[in-house]
C-alpha cells in the first residue's frame, strides 16, 4: 500500500529513548523534520546525538518511544526505509579491501542497483567528491579529508532523499573543513533533507535551518540558529582574560556590567548588548584584563546557557 | 534547483516475511566477498588450503613411517596417512567454518566496521549473514577439493566414493558455521572469543582424528560421539574408503540437525548479533 506523506514530516520522532542497562544514553527525545530542511543535533560528546543518528538509521533499537521515517517503523521495515537513507558516520568505515571507485560500485549493490546506473555515477560522486584521479587507489592511502570525501560520495550512491550525517567535519582540519561544507551546502540546495551532529557552533551555524541543542539524551532547546542566540543570548559577548589565579577574584568587582557574567576557568564572559560599552565600563573602574576582546554571541554562547557547560571540553 | 515534493518520498511497503532482517540481496555481499578477496586479501587464502596439507605430510608420512599400517572403517588395513587424512580435512572444514562465522565476523562488526558499512544500505542482517555464509562454504568447498587432489597425488585415494568428501566437508562446514554466528552474538570481548578456541582445540585432538576412538573408556566415548567433529571425521573417513553403514547415515542426520538449530538459533540473535 503506497503512503502519501505530502504534508507530513520526513522524520518523526516522539519521546524516542535508548537505555544501556541503566544508563540512559537517549532519554525521551522528540522532534520533526520537514522535507528539504537541514535539522541538526547539537550537543556535546555523549550527549546522544549518534545513538539517536543510528536508530533513525534503523541499525539501534530503540527502548521506547515512536519513531518513523518517511512514515515508516525503521526496525520493521529496515531495509525499505534505508534504500532512502544517506548515511555518513561518525567514524569513516569505507571498505579498506576495495578500490576507492569499487567502494562506490560495491556500496551501490548492496541497494540492489544495477551496475549499468553505478558505474556512471560512480564517476559522478568521484567528481562530485574531487577524487577522479584516485579511482583506482587503495584507501587507506587517502588522506582524513579525502575518506571523508568519499564516504559522503558512498552516501549518496543511492540518490537518498534523506542524509544522515554524524560529525561530519570532525578530526578535518580547516580547509578540508570548508570543502566539505560547500559539497553539503549543494545537497541541500538540491533538496535533499540533511540531519546533521556536530558539537561545532560553526558547522550548525553554517548548515543548519533548524536545530536541537541535546545534552544528557534529553532537548534542551529548538529553533534556528539566529533564534536560539536571540532567545539564550544577548548580541555580543565581551571576553576578558585576567590570568587563571585572578578570574575569580576578579569576577565580584565587574557587577552589573552587562546583563549576565559567566566565570570560566580561562576566562570571563560579559554578556551585554554592546560590548564595546561594557569594555568601557569594565577599565573605568580600574581593571585591566591581560586580553579583552568583543564577539557575536553563537551556539557556543547558548550551550553555555542552557547546561552551564562548554561544547567543546 | 527546488526542494523535491513531498510525494517523492514514498516508500514501497511490501508485506513479506522478514521484510525487516532481509531484503533478498545476499548476493551484493558475496560478490563484495569475491571481489575483495581478487583484490586484496587471496594470499591469506593460500596459507589456508597449506595447513592440513602440512599436518598430513608431517603426521601421515613422518609419524605414519613409525605407526605402519593401522585398522580401517571396513576392517581392512591401510596406511596410517589414508587412516588420519579424511580426519583432517574434516577438522580443516571445521576450523575454516568456526574462524569465519566466529573471529571474521566479531572482526568486521567491530573494527573493520564492514557490516556497519553494509547495514547502512537497504541489505538486512538476514542477507549479510547468508551472503557471508555462504563465502564462507565456498571457501571451504574449494579447500576441500585441494586437499582431495593433494590425497590422490599421495595415493591415498582407491575409491571414486572419495570424491564425495567434497560436498561432505561442505555439509560439516555448515553445520559449524551455521552456528558460529549465533555464538558470536553471546561475545563480546577477545578475552570470550577466546573461548571459542579452549573448545575447538581439545575437539580437534580427542576426537578419534589421529588414533580409533576404542581408545577410551564408555564413558569418554560416549562424549566424543555426542560431539559434532566425531560425527565428521567419521563421515569423511567412511567416503575415503567407499564402505557405508547405517552409521553414515546418522552422521548425516547429525549435521542436517545441526544446520537447522544453528540457523535457527542464528536467526533469532541476529538483532543482538548487527543492530545492537
Amino acid at each position: 500500500m503506497p503512503h502519501n506523506l505530502a504534508g507530513q514530516p520526513v522524520i518523526s520522532a516522539h519521546d524516542l529513548s535508548k537505555h544501556y542497562g541503566e544508563f540512559r544514553a537517549v532519554d525521551g527525545i522528540s522532534f520533526e523534520v520537514p522535507a528539504g530542511e537541514s535539522f541538526g543535533l547539537l550537543g556535546p560528546n555523549g550527549a546522544g546525538k549518534s545513538t539517536t543518528m543510528r536508530m533513525v538509521g534503523g541499525v539501534s533499537q530503540r527502548t521506547s518511544g515512536h519513531l518513523a521515517i518517511l512514515g515508516l517503523d525503521p526496525e520493521q521495515h529496515g531495509p525499505e526505509v534505508r534504500a532512502h537513507l544517506g548515511v555518513v558516520p561518525q567514524q569513516d568505515n569505507l571498505d579498506e579491501e576495495l578500490r576507492v571507485r569499487d567502494n562506490l560500485i560495491v556500496y551501490g549493490r548492496y541497494f540492489g542497483l544495477p551496475l549499468s546506473y553505478l558505474k556512471p555515477k560512480a564517476d559522478e560522486l568521484l567528481e562530485f567528491a574531487q577524487l577522479t584521479d584516485k579511482a583506482s587507489a587503495r584507501v587507506d592511502s587517502l588522506s582524513g579529508g579525502m575518506k571523508r570525501r568519499l564516504t559522503i560520495a558512498r552516501s549518496l550512491i543511492n540518490e537518498p532523499k534523506i542524509l544522515l550525517l554524524d560529525e561530519p567535519t570532525t578530526g578535518l582540519d580547516p580547509q578540508a573543513r570548508h570543502i566539505l561544507w560547500d559539497r553539503l551546502f549543494r545537497l541541500k540546495e538540491s533538496g535533499v533533507t540533511l540531519i546533521l551532529t556536530t558539537h561545532y557552533m560553526d558547522e550548525a551555524e553554517q548548515l543548519c535551518d533548524r536545530l536541537v541543542v541535546v545534552d544528557k539524551g534529553r532537548i534542551m532547546a529548538e529553533g534556528s540558529p539566529a533564534r536560539l542566540i536571540k532567545e539564550h543570548s544577548t548580541r555580543e559577548v565581551l571576553e576578558l582574560r585576567f590570568g587563571s589565579e585572578r578570574n575569580t577574584t576578579v569576577a565580584p568587582e565587574l557587577g552589573g556590567i552587562g546583563e549576565r557574567l559567566e566565570v570560566l576557568p580561562d576566562r570571563i564572559l560579559i554578556y551585554a548588548h554592546d560590548g564595546e560599552a561594557a569594555l568601557e565600563e569594565v577599565a573605568s573602574r580600574g581593571l585591566r584584563p591581560v586580553t579583552s576582546l568583543v564577539r557575536r554571541s553563537s551556539l557556543e554562547d547558548v550551550f553555555l546557557r542552557l547546561t552551564g557547560r562548554s561544547l567543546v571540553e | 534547483m527546488t526542494t523535491r515534493p513531498a510525494e517523492d518520498y514514498r516508500v514501497d511497503q511490501g508485506s513479506r516475511a522478514f521484510r525487516g532482517l532481509y531484503a533478498r540481496n545476499a548476493r551484493a555481499v558475496i560478490s563484495r566477498g569475491l571481489l575483495a578477496t581478487r583484490s586484496s586479501n587471496w594470499l591469506i587464502m593460500v596459507s589456508g588450503f597449506f595447513e592440513p596439507v602440512l599436518y598430513l605430510v608431517s603426521m601421515g608420512v613422518g609419524l605414519g613411517a613409525l605407526v605402519g599400517a593401522v585398522v580401517g572403517p571396513g576392517g581392512e588395513e591401510i596406511s596410517y596417512a589414508a587412516y588420519i587424512a579424511p580426519a583432517l580435512l574434516a577438522v580443516s572444514a571445521m576450523n575454516g567454518a568456526v574462524y569465519d562465522s566466529t573471529w571474521n565476523v566479531f572482526f568486521k562488526m567491530n573494527f573493520a566496521k564492514l557490516y556497519q558499512g553494509m547495514l547502512s544500505t537497504s541489505l538486512g542482517p538476514l542477507d549479510v549473514a547468508i551472503g557471508e555464509t555462504f563465502l564462507a562454504l565456498l571457501r571451504g568447498a574449494l579447500y576441500a577439493t585441494g586437499f582431495t587432489a593433494v590425497m590422490g597425488l599421495m595415493g591415498l585415494i582407491t575409491t571414486p566414493w572419495a570424491l564425495l568428501m567434497v560436498p561432505a566437508a561442505v555439509l560439516i562446514a555448515f553445520g559449524f558455521a551455521s552456528f558460529g554466528m549465533g555464538i558470536t552474538s553471546f561475545l563480546k570481548t577477545f578475552q570470550q572469543m577466546e573461548w571459542i578456541n579452549f573448545v575447538m582445540l581439545p575437539m580437534f585432538l580427542f576426537s578419534a582424528t589421529f588414533y580409533p576412538l576404542s581408545v577410551y573408556p564408555q564413558p569418554i566415548q560416549w562424549f566424543i560421539q555426542a560431539l559434532p567433529l566425531w560425527h565428521g571425521v567419521e563421515l569423511l573417513r567412511q567416503l575415503s574408503v567407499g564402505i557405508f553403514s547405517p552409521a553414515t547415515l546418522i552422521h548425516v542426520s547429525y549435521f542436517l540437525v545441526l544446520i537447522a538449530f544453528g540457523m535457527l538459533l542464528t536467526t533469532l540473535r541476529l538483532r543482538k548479533l548487527f543492530l545492537r
